[in-house]
């Protein structure tokens, strides 16, 4: 008898679409805009985007309240107050402009690595780079070197590729994932569809993590370990697969340097290096001919096993020897590990035969003829469908450099490595191994008034490509240094502290720009402060002076001088380049842009703009035109269009050429954004089938790389299982060679610069003690929050406004507390209050938390009571930036070999708090009087509600 | 009850797989994205920046851990409206705001009748229903009423926007009524279940369990480990032994 | 006595309704008397209204007398009605085991007869005419409202409820369930509309403090003002201690429901 209404079902959802890139995160999916009025309805993930193909993450579908945020910056500003006071002025952007520029051009002019140019989460670094290297200061990088530098240098010196975003499982073939330390990752969307794949697939889904959430609670097997002991893990099925015989020989011969011949002379200058004919090419065994053969050549049968005695008498031994030989040391049996890491041997053993039977008993044959790098034909492509992925649990820790080479020979024992159901390359991967890039910044690069003499960052292949200025380091953060030698992606979290204490040198401005420096990237938050505010003697700052751009009011913003407020997402211009981090996919290469799809409705700027025009004020030589001009009247896009790195290579690789018919190389096409805005943002070249495999040594895989400009030349990338670059520097250290490290460093870079990968403790377990530190303290991302900036988003703080500890039962009953009691947790390096959460999908020995949801009161938009920064903790008080003291010299609390910060390798104690409940450490709150007051109540859509009637 | 339409072969709603759901919470934003400015708009949000944020979501995700130990797991769990075939939540509505609709089951509530009683929030046994203090209404999850039947969307896209959004495809949208639908042949196949069926109000939504954790997918799970032999001295020789051959490039 | 029983209907009614969330579409509610409680309690009370408004008429006017019993026993059948309507609001809400009970609208309208005759009895105290069988029958209601009462805790204590949290989560497990992290950090409607629970301790300190003042020292009191001369305030005493009795039991009725959505929120039963 129910009367039922009738309903306006077929109401549009906007008045305008507007298709372009989510930057709630780095995933980088595709969005169509639904506008109605001129205000976002509805965000939607576009389908025909490569990167998420419709679907849209918790974040991305909350892009509304992103955009809207009360959290927004306004104006330019200029700090009147003390820093941190948050007291500022607004001005008009002219005066931001010349005042910036009136701090810069003196440098410039003087010492250009006076500035410090260091970038966080932002996606424009083939634009912010080629900037700093246009200024000529050496102290340029982004955020790598605290994020995930060891997985990505791991992975180009091994095989010219990497985990990261930067290569895939093959999702629809594999039938084995072995993911190691994946909470989020930057592959946000498409590990979730992945992963919904292969588990529909019914393939097998192992997660190795020491904690049981997110994709772990959905794998077919979680192997909960010991944080920092993934190494032994994987050492121990390196052991199982040698000791089975479960080795694709043949794979290891044709594509890695598993036959080359090592020198066997210890104390020689040449010991361990590879013994090399004439024309440099390494040597190996030729079993035909018995003779030594170029590694290069192509008609031998190379020897694995067998010492030889070289031409001069000397002995040589090829690496799959030397390999086997580490790896079948009893240390790395399961037995011996086991009780480390914390997972039984037996399932050690399991897995590593699972992983054996499906990669030899259960192989992929593809019906598709493909040629070799030497122009051989093959009619099939072969799969050995397990594949691995591994992040930031690997990454963030000091051993992690190593650990994920084990990983990668892991996988190229199995012979898995681009291979159908393996790990896929992702163009413009691979590269060679590692890529021919040398960093830049030694003083024979820095001039003033100079553009430096190139990039800035690198892969060094021995100490001739570190960067010194006479003793010291030549950049702030002391990269590429016999401290971090390999920090292919610099060291941002040492750049505070080391510019506070002028230790090497004192800088006149820090230039930041999208990295939230005073809270949760850096480690040991309080120090950081107290550097960013340090003064001299006459009062003024130990920083001078400090630029930072970024969009919202963050815990970095009353820390500088001079704010460039940047816009949202979507109010701006950006290009997702195949020169910086691109969103390819495996089997085609791709790039995006954002643009405009609304009217800031603030006195804010794209910061790539700013800089743009910065770059034309300091007559910047890759800015300005030879009469003084801008060379990019137009702003970002026109940089876009016309820029090119070098001829015919731009930021954008697709619809190049005058007609827009080209793809990689070709010229300036005036209509570019044009054709990206028609086509959804984004451009996709799909490789042929013939090349989608094998792409470290597939001949047209290979020439369409030369030819599209991501590769120098066609020659294959040979795997480093033994990584010579890593000798040379022990070599060093040994006193072998012009440049040595001094006496206080060599004994670190001996022990762990081994050319094969291999397992030790992290720093700070070996460090402090462990009966006073008995547990680890990691954290994890919330896939609904992206680091600080989610808190602001009224949808997203809902879902988590505050973060517990969460703790094994057994801890919890160690130390009597229950769900929701407070604790306090210690590290050498201070303490923290926090509520606890029991669980059992957790090592026992481990405690976590949720990443960066503790905020510090005064910002964000947020009340003063708001639980993020009353409930809700920062575990970033408890990390430092240091090592302990103790040994002559206190390092960075690094990866000794990439720089990579080891923020997971944290050791703390737990006891329970007395009294209820508030965190603590509590700072200050800081002003923020510039910020408009923020609503008490929502009801976003109202209108739209009221119009559709 | 009178008020219940009678029953209809078409019973529209959706199927969730607790076996790939990875607690992504993607469902409970692009939810409440899309019924803030649709059907229900809007769904108010309190204190959004203050102490207490609190507002109304058409759709929650849990996690839960089950057991402890060996064969403990963790479990994703979202939950919204189930469009039961027989509801109290409309019955016990005195103003008939709340309502099932004929054609496709769908429950609704008619934002211009409902005088905000609040009773049918205490019928539903799955805390389904929201009650927006500022709109002074009830809200629910309305099935996408607003996109499955747009014309003025693309065939492909009238579906319910969690169903949309969701990264993992852990949700599917169909006709449990129609045997022959993918999401009726999903249940089948998988032993798909209805929440609290006990308890009386036929859940037309349903739920794919979590397959059996395989701690091996091998059948002979041994094999490779019988051909490794003793940790002796002679594992690198034999291995040397079996490396020893003629591999052409 | 009318004016004083329409005034609290009325009081009763208008609460109610400020209570809505959109009070003036309050008319609506009266059209769904066929499935809905709540429906039909509005619709008894509005017609409880009819009798009673023509009695008071009737006894504005000084009409004629005759058809009052008549109306009386219309408006005492309609007020029956609208308070069994009541109850059966919360006993047809099969969500809460303690109230899904039959015993929850005899409770009512037991409460009701028992506190309404308090009422009556201080009235006739006032105009000094308290008839013996008057006051009996007030401690007999009491008593019966006790009786009612006790077995109705006695029924809630012995139902653990029929459903675990595996169960509304449809996981076939022995184990225990726990959550981990709920959907979010503060609580939502549901949680705080149906999460609100007393603890076991309290509750049995507040039983107590309802048998003693909705029922014990109301029956002393009565009992007493039956052998006393001065029984105004004795019935004055006995009202009050109802009232704050009532006002207990009322919370407690509440504090003391579990509803099944608890199961998601951490409720281990219900
Ligand atoms: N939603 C969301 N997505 C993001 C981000 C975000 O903030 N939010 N941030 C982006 C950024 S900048 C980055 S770098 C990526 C990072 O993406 P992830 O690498 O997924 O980063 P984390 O969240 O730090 O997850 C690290 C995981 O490693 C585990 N772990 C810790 N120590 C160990 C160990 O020793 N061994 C093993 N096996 N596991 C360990 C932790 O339990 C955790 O699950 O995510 C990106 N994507
Ligand atoms: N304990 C612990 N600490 C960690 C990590 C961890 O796993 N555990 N992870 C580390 C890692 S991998 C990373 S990458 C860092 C990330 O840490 P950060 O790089 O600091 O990342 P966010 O806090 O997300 O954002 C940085 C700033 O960018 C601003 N921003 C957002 N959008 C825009 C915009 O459009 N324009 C501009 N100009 N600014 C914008 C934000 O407001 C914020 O202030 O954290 C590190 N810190
Ligand atoms: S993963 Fe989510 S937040 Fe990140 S870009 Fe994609 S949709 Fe946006
Ligand atoms: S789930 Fe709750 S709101 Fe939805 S139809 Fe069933 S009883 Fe009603
Ligand atoms: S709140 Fe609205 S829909 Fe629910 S029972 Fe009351 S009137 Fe009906
Ligand atoms: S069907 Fe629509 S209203 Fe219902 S949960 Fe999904 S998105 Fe929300
Ligand atoms: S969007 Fe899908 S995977 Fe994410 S929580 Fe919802 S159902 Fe689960
Ligand atoms: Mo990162």
């Amino acid at each position: 008898m129910n009367f039922e209404p009738k309903l306006d079902l077929d109401n549009p959802v906007g008045d305008h679409v507007a298709t372009t890139t989510c930057y709630m995160c780095a995933c980088r999916c595709g969005i169509r805009v639904h506008l109605r009025d001129g205000k976002v309805r509805y965000i939607e993930g576009n389908p025909d985007h490569p990167v998420n193909k419709g679907v849209l993450c918790g974040k991305g579908s909350a892009g509304i309240m992103q955009h809207y945020s009360p959290a927004r910056l306004q104006a330019p500003m200029k700090r009147v107050g003390p820093r941190g006071s948050g007291e500022f002025e607004e001005i008009s952007w002219d005066e931001a402009m010349e005042l910036a520029t009136s701090w810069l051009e003196p440098i410039r002019a003087k010492d250009p690595k006076r500035l410090a140019f260091f970038t966080g989460r932002d996606q424009s670094q083939s634009l912010t780079g080629y900037w700093a290297i246009q200024f000529g200061t050496p102290n340029f990088a982004a955020h790598g070197g605290f994020c995930s530098v060891n997985m990505a240098a791991a992975g180009l010196y091994t095989f010219g590729g990497s985990f990261w975003e930067f290569g895939d499982p093959d999702w629809d073939l594999t039938k084995y994932l072995l993911m190691f330390g994946v909470a989020e990752d930057h592959a946000s969307n498409p590990i979730k569809i992945g992963i919904g794949k292969i588990k529909s697939r019914g393939a097998k889904f192992v997660s190795v993590n020491p904690i049981r959430t997110g994709y772990s609670a959905v794998a077919d097997e979680w192997v909960g370990v010991r944080p920092g002991t993934d190494g032994l893990f994987v050492g121990a099925l390196i052991h199982e697969l040698f000791k089975a015989q479960k080795i694709d020989l043949d794979y290891l011969v044709r594509y890695t340097n598993a036959p080359w011949l090592v020198i066997q002379d210890p104390g020689a200058a040449d010991h361990g290096l590879f013994a090399r004919d004439e024309n440099g090419d390494p040597l190996v065994y030729d079993q035909t001919s018995a003779t030594f053969a170029s590694g290069m050549n192509v008609d031998i049968a190379p020897a694995l096993v067998g010492s030889r005695t070289l031409a001069d008498g000397r002995t040589a031994r090829p690496v799959f020897e030397l390999m086997a030989e580490r790896y079948l040391e009893p240390e790395y049996s399961p037995d011996a590990v086991a009780e480390d890491i914390g997972v039984p041997a037996e399932d050690i053993r399991r897995i590593a035969a699972e992983l054996a039977e499906v990669a030899f008993e259960q192989e992929i044959i593809l019906d598709q003829p493909w040629t070799d790098w030497a122009g051989r034909k093959h009619d099939k492509m072969i799969g050995r469908p397990v594949s691995m992925h591994a992040m930031r649990g690997i990454s963030a820790h000091s051993n992690g450099f190593q650990t994920c080479r084990l990983i990668h020979i892991l996988q190229i024992l199995l012979g898995s490595i681009d291979c159908p159901g393996g790990f896929r390359y992702k163009p413009p991967y691979p590269k060679p191994a590692p890529p021919g890039l040398r960093p830049h910044g030694a003083p024979k690069d820095v001039h003033a008034d100079e553009p430096l003499g190139g990039p800035h960052l690198g892969f060094p292949l021995g100490p001739e490509h570190l960067l010194f200025d006479g003793e010291n380091a030549a950049r702030i953060d002391k990269a590429f240094t016999w401290e971090a030698p390999m920090a292919a992606h610099g060291l941002m979290h040492m750049v505070i502290h080391n510019a506070a204490a002028r230790d090497p040198y004192g800088i006149d401005v820090l230039f930041m720009y999208m990295a939230n420096m005073a809270w949760n990237s850096t480690m040991n938050v309080a120090d950081t402060i107290s550097d960013l505010t340090a003064k001299n003697e006459d009062g003024t700052y130990t920083i001078p002076k400090i630029i930072y751009s970024d969009a919202f009011y963050s815990e970095m913003v009353p820390y500088a001088d001079l704010i460039l407020p940047d816009t949202t997402y979507l109010e701006r211009w950006d290009c997702i380049s195949l020169l910086d981090r691109p969103i390819s996919e495996a089997d085609a290469a791709a790039d995006a842009i954002r643009h405009p799809v609304v009217e800031p409705d603030r006195d804010v700027r794209p910061f790539q703009e700013v800089l743009i025009d910065l770059g034309a004020r300091l007559k910047l030589p890759g800015f300005t035109n030879d009469d003084g001009t801008p060379k990019y009247p137009g702003g970002y896009p026109d940089y876009i269009v016309n820029h090119e790195r070098a001829p015919g290579v731009g930021p954008l690789a697709g619809w190049r050429g005058k007609d827009g018919s080209k793809f990689g190389t070709g010229e300036v096409n005036p209509d570019q954004l044009d054709r990206y805005i028609e086509n959804g943002s984004f451009f996709v070249q799909h490789l042929k089938p013939e090349q989608a495999y094998f792409k470290h040594a597939n001949l047209d895989y290979l020439n369409w790389a030369v030819e599209v400009g991501f590769r120098p030349t066609a020659t294959p990338t040979i795997f480093q299982l033994y990584s010579e670059p890593m000798q040379v520097f022990r070599l060093a250290a040994e006193g072998h060679g012009e440049i040595t490290p001094p006496e206080l460093h060599r004994d670190r870079i001996a022990k762990y610069f081994d050319p094969l990968p291999f397992w030790y403790r992290p720093f700070e377990e070996d460090m402090v003690s462990t009966a006073k530190y008995p547990l680890h303290a990691i954290t994890q991302r919330p896939m609904h929050m992206y680091h600080s900036w989610g808190s602001q988003n009224a949808w997203l703080r809902q879902i988590t406004a505050a973060n517990r500890l969460y703790i094994h039962h057994s801890v919890g009953d160690s130390i009597n507390v229950k769900d929701d009691d407070w604790v306090w947790l210690s590290s050498n390096q201070g303490r923290v209050k926090c509520q606890v959460q029991l669980m059992d999908g957790v090592n026992p020995d481990t405690v976590w938390t949720w990443n960066a949801i503790g905020k510090r009161r005064g910002t964000w938009g947020l009340d003063d009571d708001a639980p993020e920064s009353n409930q809700g903790f920062l575990l970033n008080h408890l990390i430092s930036e240091l090592l302990p003291e103790g040994g002559d010299y206190r390092y960075s609390n690094s990866d000794p070999i990439t720089g990579q910060a080891a923020w997971f390798d944290l050791r703390v104690s737990i006891e329970k708090a007395d009294g209820s409940g508030e965190t603590s450490p509590k700072f200050e709150p800081v002003g923020n009087s510039s910020q408009p007051t923020s609503l008490t109540k929502l009801a976003y859509g109202a209108d739209f509600k009221r119009r559709s009637k | 009850m009178t008020s219940l339409p009678a029953p209809t072969s078409k019973k529209l709603g959706l199927v969730i797989d607790l076996d790939i759901c990875v607690g992504c919470q993607a469902c409970a934003t692009s939810c409440k994205e899309w019924n803030t400015g649709g059907y229900s708009a809007p769904l108010s949000d309190h204190d959004p920046y203050g102490a207490d944020p609190s507002g109304a979501w058409l759709n929650r995700v849990h996690s839960y851990e089950i057991g402890e130990g060996e064969d403990s797991r963790t479990l994703h769990f979202p939950r919204a409206c189930m469009h039961c075939e027989e509801p109290d939540c409309v019955t016990v509505c005195p103003t008939g705001a709340s309502y099932k609709r004929q054609e496709d089951g769908i429950v609704l509530v008619n934002p211009d009748t409902c005088i905000g009683c609040k009773l049918c929030s205490w019928a539903c046994p799955y805390g389904a229903r929201e009650y927006d203090h500022d709109d002074g209404v009830m809200k629910k999850c309305s099935l996408c009423v607003d996109r499955i039947y747009n014309d003025t969307l693309a065939e492909s896209e009238r579906i319910p926007a969690c169903v949309r959004a969701c990264p993992t495809g852990a949700r599917a949208f169909g006709d449990l009524g129609d045997a022959d639908s993918d999401v009726s042949k999903s249940v089948a196949s998988r032993d798909g279940y209805g929440l609290l069926e006990d308890f009386g109000y036929k859940p037309v939504n349903k739920y794919l369990p979590p397959r059996p954790r395989r701690n091996s997918n091998i059948e002979a799970g041994t094999q490779a480990s019988e051909t490794i032999p003793a940790a002796d001295n002679s594992a690198t020789e034999k291995l040397f032994a079996w490396a020893d051959r003629v591999l052409s490039r | 006595m009318l004016v004083v029983a329409l005034a609290l209907v009325t009081v009763g009614l208008l609460s109610s309704m400020l209570h809505l969330g959109h009070p003036e579409r309050a008319h609506r509610a009266f059209s769904q008397w066929r499935s809905s409680w709540l429906s039909r309690e509005g619709v008894a009370a509005i017609l409880t209204y009819i009798p009673a408004g023509l009695m008071g008429l009737i006894w504005l006017f000084d009409w004629d007398t005759k058809s009052l019993p008549l109306l009386a026993i219309l408006a005492a059948l309609g007020a029956s009605v609208t308070v069994y309507c009541t109850g059966m609001i919360y006993a047809s809400l099969r969500t809460i085991r303690h109230w899904n009970l039959a015993l929850v609208p005899v409770f009512y309208l037991a409460a009701a007869a028992a506190t309404g005759t308090l009422l009556f009895l201080l009235i006739l105290a006032i105009f000094d005419q308290v008839p013996l069988w008057v006051a009996i029958s007030g401690v007999g209601s009491l008593f019966v409202a006790l009786m009612i009462k006790r077995s109705y805790w006695y029924r809630i204590d012995r139902d653990k409820g029929n459903y675990t949290t595996a169960m509304a989560l449809g996981i076939e497990t022995e184990a225990k369930v726990r959550p981990l992290t709920p959907p979010h950090t503060m609580p939502n409607f549901v949680m705080r509309e149906m999460g609100f629970r007393v603890g076991r301790k309290h509750a049995t300190k507040l039983r107590r403090v309802t048998l003693a003042c909705l029922f014990i020292l109301p029956m002393l009191f009565v009992a007493l003002a039956m052998t006393m001369s001065w029984a105004q305030p004795l019935y004055t005493l006995a009202l009050i201690s109802a009232a704050i009795g009532i006002i207990v039991e009322r919370w407690l009725f509440f504090a003391e429901a579990e509803h099944v959505a608890m199961l998601y929120y951490g409720t281990d039963r219900a």
